[in-house]
């Protein structure tokens, strides 16, 4: 393999890995300001359990989301030098701004969030909370004016700067709010809600199921069934203002997230199915018209399709359809999911329903499988292009970059995550199996060494 | 064409990356000194000096970075690709330096926390030997071609005046993570600490002045901007007073005040590396002419403006909070059950 490939495979790895952790940590820091609130509202010690035991856990995803995060504020330069030649002028500008906006004030107020309990009073302590939860939103924001600018770029000119072609920011304001940014920013923000909201429902259901720590885990339930439930219903929506928005300013991923191919015709959607490119053959049951009407409203209006593109502008069909289909579906199933347990709680039988706390248990995965998904989708789905329309991603890797270098530095990151997020299990594992501290039991410091054993008892 | 603003931007990368050897650098010596402790209450205590901080200094290294991207895209990209195992030797040093800090107490077992205690000072070590080096290039020059990309491949990179530049780096953060250590602990520890502020005074000494002699051998063009102007003779100076005063304080026993002169070490040596490079970022040791400036180099003037407006809005607020921050954890080290 060559630089360019190994570039493509280490970035995807990268961020990939990288990303199982910012949703949780956006989605977590939402659900402990709501319990925060509660707390100060109704100075019931219960909540106060609940946001001291969620911080812990927050402390961990937020760990491992800095670490892998700035392998990828690196990469830009390190594999993409052409890239960042081209892009710097813009796409620098929101990656600073992220720093001075986003992470600063993440950092800066977690030290109270984490360390300040005993420091400060509840209020600057809540406070705080909603300074770092607030951090994490505008890292969203920022990042991901960066990334739909690279989808959808607007707001700037092409300029020969000393010999070398480049993009440069004519207006700032039409590069933050360039046309897909809001309606990608709310897209990732309630993804990331979902994460967070699905994570305390998952382990609500399982201290509800094991009898340990029941009042708490009821309460995380219920929180977490309010916030899934507004947040799979409002994804719908802006899932379908999304697949707008592509369909105008991006229309051959549009082609590929349903496998449509004829150049102008009216287009259906497929519940399922697998594309063959080379015969443009789709497989798999079928809803005739429905994307034209999705589009449209108008069941007989024509959707652009693969074939009005020349083969080499075409992204990888199949894979864009796999990852999309599967986005959808996991979607469907959340908001399914939410409903029957809003459902049961209204008939007041939900926690005799075990096999319903159950799926709960697990549902945790279905989240974060479909903000993986999602990104997928959008960013497989805009190649060949690395910046729409403008540079192709084989004109962005890094010239004189030996492949070797970047093999060896791939492997590095291999194994580092495997074992990284094999710790990351472990350690969250333990922390829900140590679980929240009752109110009433005044805990103690971590445990110490004891001279002469290998382990302690507690 | 206005160029105030490369200038401007030239500065304040140099604020960004100074804070973060500030900052960090302490982090980092107390990572290099925390193996010396064996006692494991004692290396808490050690953790948790930085604990509450550590994150927040890293983040001036990722905003620093940032900013480089966005004032100075061809040095980001020349740089970032050029030194590709350097950076990526540097993010694995972080990224297990990090999570070493986080696992370490989350278990009792004793090959559990030696294993990350180990790591914490490997980490610490090596991204300072790294920094150091990528600073000691930076001085020394490279080899670009005309579109300014790297061209020396990768054992340029090891060469010994980069090498010596990163020893000395080592050297200078032991010696400001002992100072940091020194005012936030007490008792036996605190006066065992204080022994190894002088040790590592010595240490960094004997490495200061073999790079300053290597420096005045080997980098002509670094040294002639001073030449040039000798008003800068002034900040040599000032360094040495500087350097001159940590165990002055440290006898008298105003460790923060020792804190301060290290910090303005730090930035004096910054200082001097800015002064003798500019108005080159990289310079092209094969070819001066092929040097990256901040002129050629630079993001355009609307843009560079731009992100002045951004930092002048934003950096005022950091750098309130992160006071407050520093100012809540203040004195000496108190473990509590949040602690590390």
């Amino acid at each position: 393999m060559n630089t360019l490939w190994l570039s493509r495979v280490q970035f995807g790895l990268t961020i990939s890995f990288h990303y199982l952790f910012p949703p949780l940590s956006i989605g977590l820091g939402v659900m402990m300001v709501t319990m925060e609130a509660m707390y100060l509202k109704t100075r019931n010690k219960v909540y106060e359990s609940m946001a001291r035991f969620w911080t812990r856990i927050f402390a961990l995803t937020f760990g491992l989301g800095v670490a892998t995060g700035i392998v990828m504020e690196f990469e830009f330069g390190t594999n993409w030098a052409n890239y960042s030649r081209f892009v710097g002028d813009v796409f620098g500008a929101p990656l600073a701004s992220e720093g001075i906006f986003a992470f600063f004030l993440e950092s800066g107020f977690l030290a109270i969030l984490l360390f300040g309990w005993d420091r400060v009073g509840p209020k600057t302590h809540f406070f705080s909370t909603i300074m770092v939860a607030f951090g994490s939103i505008f890292s969203a924001l920022w990042i991901n004016v960066a990334n739909s600018w690279m989808q959808t770029p607007a707001g700037f000119h092409l300029v020969l700067h000393h010999g070398v072609l480049r993009a440069q920011i004519t207006n700032f304001w039409q590069v933050v709010f360039n046309p897909s940014t809001m309606d990608r920013l709310v897209h990732v923000l309630l993804g990331a809600f979902l994460s967070g909201a699905f994570l305390v429902l998952s382990v609500g259901a399982y201290y509800v199921l094991k009898r340990r720590h029941e009042d708490i885990g009821r309460r995380c339930v219920k929180m977490a069934l309010v916030a899934a439930i507004i947040g799979a219903t409002a994804q719908l929506v802006s899932g379908d203002f999304n697949a707008k928005m592509v369909g105008k300013y991006q229309p051959a991923k549009l082609a590929a997230f349903e496998g449509h191919f004829p150049a102008d015709a009216p287009a259906g959607i497929r519940l399922f199915g697998w594309v063959d490119s080379k015969t443009q053959m789709v497989y798999g049951p079928r809803i005739p018209g429905m994307l034209s009407w999705l589009m449209y409203y108008n069941t007989k209006a024509s959707v652009i399709g693969l074939d009005h593109f020349p083969p080499a502008l075409r992204p990888p069909v199949n894979p864009v359809f796999q990852s999309y289909h599967a986005m959808v579906a996991i979607g469907m199933a959340l908001i399914l999911i939410s409903l029957l347990g809003v459902f049961y709680w209204w008939r007041g039988t939900l926690f005799q329903k075990r096999w319903l706390l159950w799926i709960f248990v697990i549902s945790v995965i279905g989240p974060e499988l479909a903000n993986e998904l999602g990104w997928f989708s959008a960013e497989v789905g805009r190649q060949p292009w690395i910046v729409y329309g403008m540079m192709k991603t084989s004109q962005a890797v890094s010239p004189h970059l030996p492949a070797g270098e970047v093999l060896a530095s791939m492997m590095m990151f291999g194994i580092m995550y495997v074992l990284l997020g094999a710790l990351f299990i472990f350690l969250m594992n333990r922390k829900i199996q140590q679980g929240p501290e009752e109110p009433t039991v005044r805990p103690s410091m971590p445990p110490p060494i004891v001279e002469g054993h290998g382990r302690l008892d507690a | 064409m206005h160029h105030e603003f490369n200038v401007v931007w030239f500065v304040l990368l140099g604020i960004l990356f100074a804070g973060y050897a500030i900052l960090d650098g302490f982090d980092f010596g107390v990572g290099m000194l925390y193996l010396l402790v064996k006692d494991d209450a004692e290396r808490r205590l050690l953790l948790n000096s930085i604990g509450p901080v550590w994150d927040g200094n890293e983040v001036w290294l990722v905003t620093g970075g940032g900013a480089m991207f966005a004032a100075f895209p061809n040095v980001y990209a020349s740089l970032f690709s050029g030194f590709y195992p350097v950076f990526m030797l540097l993010l694995l040093a972080l990224i297990f330096r990090g999570v070493s800090i986080e696992f370490r107490s989350k278990e009792p077992m004793r090959w559990w926390r030696n294993l990350w205690d180990t790591n914490f000072f490997i980490g610490s070590i090596l991204a300072s030997l790294l920094l150091g080096a990528f600073a000691g290039n930076l001085a020394y020059g490279v080899a670009l071609n005309a579109r300014g990309t790297y061209t020396g491949g990768f054992w340029a990179l090891l060469n010994p005046y980069a090498l010596l530049v990163g020893i000395t780096t080592v050297a200078l953060f032991m010696m400001h993570g002992s100072i940091y250590l020194v005012m936030k602990t007490e008792g036996n520890l605190h006066d065992r600490l204080r022994g190894w502020v002088n040790n590592s005074i010595i240490f960094f000494i004997i490495c200061y002045a073999a790079t300053t002699m290597a420096t005045l051998l080997y980098d002509r063009h670094l040294t002639s901007e001073i030449r040039k102007h000798p008003v800068f003779f002034v900040v040599a100076i000032l360094n040495m007073l500087a350097i001159a005063n940590i165990p002055r304080e440290i006898f008298h026993k105003r460790d923060f005040r020792a804190f301060l002169s290290s910090c303005f070490a730090i930035v004096a040596l910054l200082s001097l590396l800015a002064i003798g490079l500019f108005p080159n970022i990289v310079y092209a040791r094969n070819n001066p002419a092929n040097s990256l400036t901040i002129y050629n180099a630079s993001s355009s003037p609307y843009t560079l403006k731009i992100m002045c407006i951004i930092a002048l809005i934003g950096m005022p607020i950091v750098l309130a909070y992160t006071t407050y921050v520093y100012w809540l954890f203040r004195g000496k080290v108190r473990m509590d059950r949040h602690s590390y």
